[in-house]
Protein backbone atom coordinates (compact mmCIF):
# COMPACT_ATOMS: atom_id res chain seq x y z
CA UNK A 1 0.00 0.00 0.00
CA UNK A 2 2.67 2.52 0.88
CA UNK A 3 5.55 1.09 -0.89
CA UNK A 4 6.73 4.57 -3.02
CA UNK A 5 7.55 7.50 -0.32
CA UNK A 6 4.96 9.90 0.98
CA UNK A 7 5.20 13.11 1.06
CA UNK A 8 3.92 15.04 4.38
CA UNK A 9 0.41 16.60 3.93
CA UNK A 10 -0.94 19.56 5.69
CA UNK A 11 -2.96 18.04 9.25
CA UNK A 12 -6.06 19.03 10.10
CA UNK A 13 -7.59 18.60 13.22
CA UNK A 14 -10.35 16.66 14.16
CA UNK A 15 -13.92 17.56 15.61
CA UNK A 16 -14.72 15.97 19.26
CA UNK A 17 -17.60 14.18 17.95
CA UNK A 18 -15.45 12.88 15.26
CA UNK A 19 -13.07 11.69 17.27
CA UNK A 20 -15.70 10.04 19.99
CA UNK A 21 -16.79 8.08 16.77
CA UNK A 22 -13.32 7.01 16.41
CA UNK A 23 -12.94 5.63 19.32
CA UNK A 24 -16.18 3.45 19.75
CA UNK A 25 -15.10 1.94 16.38
CA UNK A 26 -11.63 1.49 17.59
CA UNK A 27 -12.98 -0.56 20.60
CA UNK A 28 -15.10 -2.46 18.60
CA UNK A 29 -12.39 -3.70 16.37
CA UNK A 30 -10.03 -4.01 18.77
CA UNK A 31 -11.72 -4.88 22.10
CA UNK A 32 -8.36 -5.75 23.56
CA UNK A 33 -7.35 -2.19 23.27
CA UNK A 34 -10.23 -1.59 26.20
CA UNK A 35 -7.51 -1.26 28.62
CA UNK A 36 -4.90 1.33 26.69
CA UNK A 37 -7.58 3.17 24.94
CA UNK A 38 -7.20 6.41 27.87
CA UNK A 39 -3.45 5.75 26.77
CA UNK A 40 -3.81 5.73 23.40
CA UNK A 41 -6.31 8.21 22.72
CA UNK A 42 -6.69 10.67 25.77
CA UNK A 43 -10.00 12.31 26.17
CA UNK A 44 -8.42 15.86 26.39
CA UNK A 45 -5.50 15.39 23.44
CA UNK A 46 -6.18 16.56 19.95
CA UNK A 47 -6.39 14.29 17.23
CA UNK A 48 -5.24 15.02 13.78
CA UNK A 49 -5.88 13.59 10.39
CA UNK A 50 -3.54 13.71 7.45
CA UNK A 51 -4.56 12.75 4.08
CA UNK A 52 -2.59 10.72 2.27
CA UNK A 53 -2.59 9.42 -1.29
CA UNK A 54 -5.10 6.43 -2.50
CA UNK A 55 -7.63 7.81 -0.04
CA UNK A 56 -6.01 6.88 3.06
CA UNK A 57 -6.13 9.06 6.25
CA UNK A 58 -3.32 8.84 8.88
CA UNK A 59 -4.58 9.76 12.45
CA UNK A 60 -1.78 11.69 14.44
CA UNK A 61 -2.11 12.58 18.08
CA UNK A 62 0.89 14.99 19.59
CA UNK A 63 3.13 13.95 16.40
CA UNK A 64 3.00 10.06 17.28
CA UNK A 65 1.30 8.35 14.19
CA UNK A 66 -1.53 6.20 15.96
CA UNK A 67 -3.85 4.53 13.66
CA UNK A 68 -4.61 4.70 9.16
CA UNK A 69 -7.65 3.68 7.13
CA UNK A 70 -7.82 3.10 3.88
CA UNK A 71 -11.30 4.61 2.37
CA UNK A 72 -11.14 2.98 -0.87
CA UNK A 73 -11.77 -0.31 0.95
CA UNK A 74 -15.70 -0.93 1.77
CA UNK A 75 -14.91 -2.20 5.19
CA UNK A 76 -13.16 0.61 5.64
CA UNK A 77 -11.64 -0.38 9.40
CA UNK A 78 -9.05 0.90 11.04
CA UNK A 79 -5.49 -0.55 11.09
CA UNK A 80 -2.55 0.75 13.65
CA UNK A 81 0.32 2.10 12.51
CA UNK A 82 3.67 -0.24 13.41
CA UNK A 83 4.90 2.32 15.86
CA UNK A 84 1.35 1.61 17.83
CA UNK A 85 1.97 -1.98 17.93
CA UNK A 86 5.40 -1.39 19.06
CA UNK A 87 4.03 0.87 22.31
CA UNK A 88 0.91 -1.42 22.83
CA UNK A 89 1.94 -4.94 21.15
CA UNK A 90 -0.50 -7.03 23.23
CA UNK A 91 -3.26 -5.46 21.87
CA UNK A 92 -3.34 -6.60 18.24
CA UNK A 93 -4.47 -10.29 17.35
CA UNK A 94 -1.03 -11.12 15.70
CA UNK A 95 0.91 -14.12 13.54
CA UNK A 96 4.11 -14.85 12.94
CA UNK A 97 6.31 -15.38 10.34
CA UNK A 98 9.98 -17.60 9.97
CA UNK A 99 12.89 -16.04 9.74
CA UNK A 100 13.09 -16.60 5.70
CA UNK A 101 10.12 -14.80 4.93
CA UNK A 102 10.95 -11.60 6.73
CA UNK A 103 13.27 -9.80 4.05
CA UNK A 104 10.39 -10.69 1.60
CA UNK A 105 7.79 -9.01 4.06
CA UNK A 106 10.08 -5.92 4.49
CA UNK A 107 10.14 -5.52 1.04
CA UNK A 108 6.67 -5.44 0.50
CA UNK A 109 5.60 -8.80 -0.94
CA UNK A 110 2.40 -10.49 -0.54
CA UNK A 111 2.76 -12.79 2.62
CA UNK A 112 2.39 -16.30 1.39
CA UNK A 113 0.93 -19.11 3.61
CA UNK A 114 4.22 -21.36 4.06
CA UNK A 115 5.59 -18.46 5.54
CA UNK A 116 3.21 -19.12 7.94
CA UNK A 117 3.06 -23.32 8.25
CA UNK A 118 7.47 -24.20 8.63
CA UNK A 119 8.50 -24.56 11.42
CA UNK A 120 9.28 -20.97 12.42
CA UNK A 121 6.01 -19.65 11.66
CA UNK A 122 3.10 -19.19 14.44
CA UNK A 123 -0.58 -19.73 13.34
CA UNK A 124 -3.31 -19.62 15.94
CA UNK A 125 -3.72 -22.28 18.11
CA UNK A 126 -7.84 -22.17 17.68
CA UNK A 127 -8.11 -22.80 22.12
CA UNK A 128 -10.04 -20.49 22.58
CA UNK A 129 -10.32 -21.77 26.20
CA UNK A 130 -6.97 -20.62 27.05
CA UNK A 131 -5.84 -21.73 30.74
CA UNK A 132 -6.59 -18.59 32.85
CA UNK A 133 -3.64 -17.33 33.93
CA UNK A 134 -2.60 -17.29 37.97
CA UNK A 135 -2.85 -13.32 38.92
CA UNK A 136 -5.79 -12.60 37.02
CA UNK A 137 -9.13 -12.64 36.46
CA UNK A 138 -10.85 -14.62 33.51
CA UNK A 139 -11.24 -11.25 32.03
CA UNK A 140 -8.30 -12.19 29.13
CA UNK A 141 -9.71 -14.15 26.68
CA UNK A 142 -7.36 -14.30 23.94
CA UNK A 143 -3.96 -13.39 23.86
CA UNK A 144 -0.45 -15.19 23.23
CA UNK A 145 -0.18 -18.64 24.69
CA UNK A 146 3.58 -19.72 25.55
CA UNK A 147 3.86 -21.04 22.38
CA UNK A 148 3.67 -17.51 21.05
CA UNK A 149 0.26 -18.20 18.90
CA UNK A 150 -2.67 -16.60 19.05
CA UNK A 151 -5.55 -18.77 20.89
CA UNK A 152 -8.17 -17.28 18.28
CA UNK A 153 -8.89 -18.37 14.84
CA UNK A 154 -8.59 -15.21 12.99
CA UNK A 155 -11.10 -15.03 10.10
CA UNK A 156 -10.88 -13.53 6.80
CA UNK A 157 -10.69 -10.01 6.26
CA UNK A 158 -9.27 -8.95 10.03
CA UNK A 159 -6.40 -6.94 10.70
CA UNK A 160 -3.81 -8.86 12.25
CA UNK A 161 -0.28 -7.92 13.10
CA UNK A 162 2.65 -9.79 11.52
CA UNK A 163 5.81 -10.62 14.14
CA UNK A 164 8.86 -12.23 13.03
CA UNK A 165 10.74 -15.31 14.17
CA UNK A 166 13.46 -14.27 16.45
CA UNK A 167 12.61 -10.77 17.08
CA UNK A 168 11.09 -8.75 19.53
CA UNK A 169 8.97 -6.01 17.59
CA UNK A 170 6.16 -6.53 14.85
CA UNK A 171 7.21 -6.29 11.18
CA UNK A 172 3.78 -6.32 9.39
CA UNK A 173 0.64 -5.24 9.60
CA UNK A 174 -2.41 -5.88 7.44
CA UNK A 175 -5.83 -7.18 6.81
CA UNK A 176 -6.28 -11.44 6.18
CA UNK A 177 -6.99 -12.55 2.78
CA UNK A 178 -7.43 -15.60 4.03
CA UNK A 179 -8.50 -17.16 7.66
CA UNK A 180 -6.12 -19.07 9.30
CA UNK A 181 -8.25 -22.22 9.42
CA UNK A 182 -8.04 -22.03 5.78
CA UNK A 183 -4.62 -21.55 5.48
CA UNK A 184 -3.60 -24.27 7.74
CA UNK A 185 -5.76 -26.41 5.59
CA UNK A 186 -4.51 -25.11 2.25
CA UNK A 187 -0.34 -24.25 3.13
CA UNK A 188 -0.28 -22.02 0.06
CA UNK A 189 -1.35 -18.90 -1.59
CA UNK A 190 -1.32 -15.53 0.02
CA UNK A 191 -2.02 -14.48 3.77
CA UNK A 192 -1.93 -10.70 3.85
CA UNK A 193 -1.58 -8.75 1.29
CA UNK A 194 -1.18 -4.80 0.44
CA UNK A 195 0.46 -4.85 4.42
CA UNK A 196 2.30 -1.50 6.11
CA UNK A 197 5.72 -3.10 6.56
CA UNK A 198 8.67 -1.74 8.47
CA UNK A 199 10.44 0.83 6.84
CA UNK A 200 7.76 1.48 4.19
CA UNK A 201 6.44 4.92 2.96
CA UNK A 202 4.20 5.27 5.68
CA UNK A 203 7.04 4.09 8.27
CA UNK A 204 9.16 6.92 7.00
CA UNK A 205 6.84 9.48 6.85
CA UNK A 206 7.41 12.55 9.74
CA UNK A 207 4.12 13.45 11.46
CA UNK A 208 5.70 16.26 13.11
CA UNK B 1 14.79 -5.40 25.07
CA UNK B 2 16.82 -3.93 27.02
CA UNK B 3 14.62 -0.70 27.32
CA UNK B 4 11.65 -2.19 27.84
CA UNK B 5 9.57 -0.46 30.36
CA UNK B 6 7.67 -2.52 32.93
CA UNK B 7 4.34 -1.07 33.58
CA UNK B 8 4.39 0.93 36.91
CA UNK B 9 0.45 1.06 37.02
CA UNK B 10 -1.36 -2.12 37.24
CA UNK B 11 -4.72 -0.36 36.68
CA UNK B 12 -3.56 1.61 33.75
CA UNK B 13 -0.95 -0.12 31.63
CA UNK B 14 2.20 2.24 30.80
CA UNK B 15 3.30 1.76 26.66
CA UNK B 16 6.40 0.33 25.93
CA UNK B 17 9.45 2.77 24.93
CA UNK B 18 11.11 1.15 21.68
CA UNK B 19 14.49 2.52 20.50
CA UNK B 20 14.10 2.83 16.85
CA UNK B 21 18.12 2.75 15.18
CA UNK B 22 18.87 6.15 14.21
CA UNK B 23 20.18 5.62 10.72
CA UNK B 24 17.55 3.24 9.35
CA UNK B 25 14.61 4.25 11.99
CA UNK B 26 13.99 0.53 11.66
CA UNK B 27 14.19 -1.72 15.32
CA UNK B 28 17.73 -2.04 15.71
CA UNK B 29 16.64 -6.31 15.24
CA UNK B 30 15.56 -4.91 12.11
CA UNK B 31 18.50 -3.37 10.90
CA UNK B 32 19.71 -6.00 8.93
CA UNK B 33 17.07 -5.71 6.38
CA UNK B 34 17.49 -2.16 5.97
CA UNK B 35 20.79 -1.72 3.37
CA UNK B 36 23.18 0.15 5.39
CA UNK B 37 24.06 -2.26 8.03
CA UNK B 38 27.07 -1.40 8.97
CA UNK B 39 25.93 2.13 8.99
CA UNK B 40 23.69 1.12 11.38
CA UNK B 41 26.15 -1.48 13.60
CA UNK B 42 28.17 1.48 13.95
CA UNK B 43 25.37 3.67 15.14
CA UNK B 44 24.10 1.10 18.07
CA UNK B 45 27.33 0.37 19.01
CA UNK B 46 27.79 4.29 19.94
CA UNK B 47 24.34 4.87 21.26
CA UNK B 48 23.59 1.46 22.91
CA UNK B 49 26.46 -0.66 23.51
CA UNK B 50 24.54 -3.13 25.27
CA UNK B 51 21.93 -3.75 22.70
CA UNK B 52 24.08 -4.10 20.25
CA UNK B 53 25.95 -7.08 21.99
CA UNK B 54 22.98 -8.47 22.21
CA UNK B 55 22.14 -8.41 18.49
CA UNK B 56 24.89 -8.22 17.09
CA UNK B 57 27.05 -10.55 18.75
CA UNK B 58 28.41 -13.86 17.76
CA UNK B 59 25.91 -16.41 19.26
CA UNK B 60 23.08 -14.06 18.82
CA UNK B 61 24.39 -14.28 14.63
CA UNK B 62 24.77 -18.02 14.88
CA UNK B 63 21.79 -19.31 16.46
CA UNK B 64 19.65 -16.60 14.00
CA UNK B 65 21.46 -18.30 10.83
CA UNK B 66 21.02 -22.04 12.56
CA UNK B 67 17.66 -22.23 11.49
CA UNK B 68 18.00 -21.57 7.74
CA UNK B 69 18.76 -24.39 5.18
CA UNK B 70 22.35 -23.33 3.54
CA UNK B 71 20.97 -22.49 0.10
CA UNK B 72 18.36 -20.21 2.06
CA UNK B 73 21.35 -18.73 3.67
CA UNK B 74 23.32 -18.07 0.61
CA UNK B 75 19.79 -16.53 -0.88
CA UNK B 76 19.73 -14.29 1.81
CA UNK B 77 23.30 -13.46 2.06
CA UNK B 78 23.34 -12.41 -1.71
CA UNK B 79 19.99 -10.43 -1.31
CA UNK B 80 21.71 -8.40 1.37
CA UNK B 81 24.64 -7.75 -0.69
CA UNK B 82 22.53 -6.56 -3.71
CA UNK B 83 20.62 -4.61 -1.25
CA UNK B 84 23.67 -2.51 0.73
CA UNK B 85 24.98 -2.11 -2.52
CA UNK B 86 21.83 -0.12 -4.09
CA UNK B 87 21.87 1.62 -1.02
CA UNK B 88 25.54 2.50 -1.11
CA UNK B 89 25.24 3.21 -4.60
CA UNK B 90 21.94 5.79 -3.97
CA UNK B 91 23.61 7.35 -1.17
CA UNK B 92 26.85 8.13 -3.89
CA UNK B 93 24.51 9.28 -6.05
CA UNK B 94 23.09 12.23 -3.50
CA UNK B 95 26.75 13.09 -2.07
CA UNK B 96 27.39 13.83 -6.07
CA UNK B 97 24.34 16.15 -6.33
CA UNK B 98 25.11 17.91 -3.44
CA UNK B 99 28.25 18.49 -4.69
CA UNK B 100 26.99 19.36 -7.81
CA UNK B 101 24.30 21.53 -7.13
CA UNK B 102 24.65 24.98 -6.66
CA UNK B 103 22.38 27.44 -4.50
CA UNK B 104 21.68 30.45 -6.54
CA UNK B 105 20.98 33.89 -4.34
CA UNK B 106 19.66 36.34 -6.60
CA UNK B 107 19.24 40.05 -5.81
CA UNK B 108 16.36 41.01 -8.59
CA UNK B 109 15.31 45.32 -8.59
CA UNK B 110 11.57 45.30 -8.48
CA UNK B 111 11.56 49.21 -8.38
CA UNK B 112 14.07 51.85 -7.81
CA UNK B 113 15.88 51.03 -4.87
CA UNK B 114 13.22 48.42 -4.05
CA UNK B 115 15.11 44.71 -4.40
CA UNK B 116 13.50 40.88 -3.47
CA UNK B 117 16.07 38.17 -2.87
CA UNK B 118 15.38 34.90 -5.17
CA UNK B 119 17.06 31.85 -3.72
CA UNK B 120 17.33 28.84 -6.04
CA UNK B 121 18.62 25.24 -5.48
CA UNK B 122 17.98 24.31 -2.06
CA UNK B 123 15.71 21.44 -2.42
CA UNK B 124 19.34 19.93 -4.42
CA UNK B 125 20.18 19.69 -0.36
CA UNK B 126 17.15 17.90 0.97
CA UNK B 127 15.70 20.89 2.60
CA UNK B 128 11.68 21.63 2.49
CA UNK B 129 11.38 24.97 0.37
CA UNK B 130 8.42 25.83 2.58
CA UNK B 131 10.18 25.62 5.87
CA UNK B 132 12.88 27.24 4.77
CA UNK B 133 10.89 30.53 3.45
CA UNK B 134 9.20 30.14 6.94
CA UNK B 135 13.15 30.36 8.93
CA UNK B 136 13.64 32.92 6.54
CA UNK B 137 10.78 35.46 6.70
CA UNK B 138 11.50 34.81 10.94
CA UNK B 139 14.90 35.60 10.53
CA UNK B 140 14.79 38.50 8.68
CA UNK B 141 11.11 39.84 9.80
CA UNK B 142 9.79 40.19 6.35
CA UNK B 143 7.78 38.26 3.89
CA UNK B 144 9.10 35.02 2.53
CA UNK B 145 7.21 32.74 0.07
CA UNK B 146 7.80 30.13 -2.15
CA UNK B 147 6.81 30.68 -6.18
CA UNK B 148 6.84 28.55 -8.97
CA UNK B 149 9.36 29.67 -11.45
CA UNK B 150 8.18 29.51 -15.30
CA UNK B 151 11.17 27.30 -15.76
CA UNK B 152 9.98 24.38 -13.43
CA UNK B 153 10.75 24.37 -10.06
CA UNK B 154 10.18 26.59 -7.04
CA UNK B 155 12.62 29.06 -5.84
CA UNK B 156 12.18 31.08 -2.64
CA UNK B 157 11.50 34.79 -2.64
CA UNK B 158 12.12 37.26 0.21
CA UNK B 159 11.45 40.49 0.59
CA UNK B 160 13.77 42.98 0.66
CA UNK B 161 17.63 42.83 0.02
CA UNK B 162 18.83 40.51 2.20
CA UNK B 163 21.60 38.48 -0.41
CA UNK B 164 24.71 38.60 1.70
CA UNK B 165 22.78 37.96 4.70
CA UNK B 166 20.57 35.07 4.00
CA UNK B 167 24.37 33.61 2.41
CA UNK B 168 26.01 33.87 5.81
CA UNK B 169 22.59 32.22 7.60
CA UNK B 170 22.21 29.56 5.19
CA UNK B 171 26.30 28.31 6.00
CA UNK B 172 25.48 28.70 9.42
CA UNK B 173 22.31 27.13 9.72
CA UNK B 174 22.43 24.38 7.30
CA UNK B 175 26.05 22.66 7.36
CA UNK B 176 25.37 20.65 4.08
CA UNK B 177 25.98 23.32 2.06
CA UNK B 178 29.62 24.04 1.39
CA UNK B 179 30.37 27.52 0.61
CA UNK B 180 31.68 27.14 -2.65
CA UNK B 181 27.96 25.95 -3.57
CA UNK B 182 26.74 29.14 -3.01
CA UNK B 183 26.17 31.84 -5.93
CA UNK B 184 25.61 35.66 -5.73
CA UNK B 185 24.00 36.81 -8.23
CA UNK B 186 22.77 40.52 -9.31
CA UNK B 187 20.07 40.88 -11.68
CA UNK B 188 19.38 44.88 -12.58
CA UNK B 189 15.91 45.56 -14.35
CA UNK B 190 16.59 45.99 -18.06
CA UNK B 191 13.96 47.84 -18.56
CA UNK B 192 13.91 50.24 -15.73
CA UNK B 193 13.54 53.35 -17.54
CA UNK B 194 9.92 51.89 -18.61
CA UNK B 195 8.60 52.64 -15.12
Amino acid sequence: MFKKDISTAPKSKLKSSVQRALRQSLLTTYPLLNNYIDEILPKKGSLEAMKLPDRCTLYVLDGQPLFFQNDATPSNTLLPHLKLVHRFPDAFPSIRIDRGAIRFVLSGATLMAPGLTSPGGRLPSGVLTAPPAEGEEGAVKEGLDEDERWTRELEKGEPVVVRAEGKTEACAVGFLVAGTKEVKEKGKGPVIEDAHYLGDGLWRLATD
Amino acid sequence: MADTEQPELPHEPQSRHVTYCGVCTLPPEYCEYGGTVKKCQDWLQKAHPSMYEKIWSAEALEAATASLSVEAQKRAAKDAQKKAAQAEKAEQKQADRMANSVVTIKRVERNKRKYVTAVSGLEAFGLDLKKVAKEFGKKFATGSSVTKVPSGGEEIVVQGDVSDEIEEFLLEKYKDIPEDNIELVDDKKKKASAG
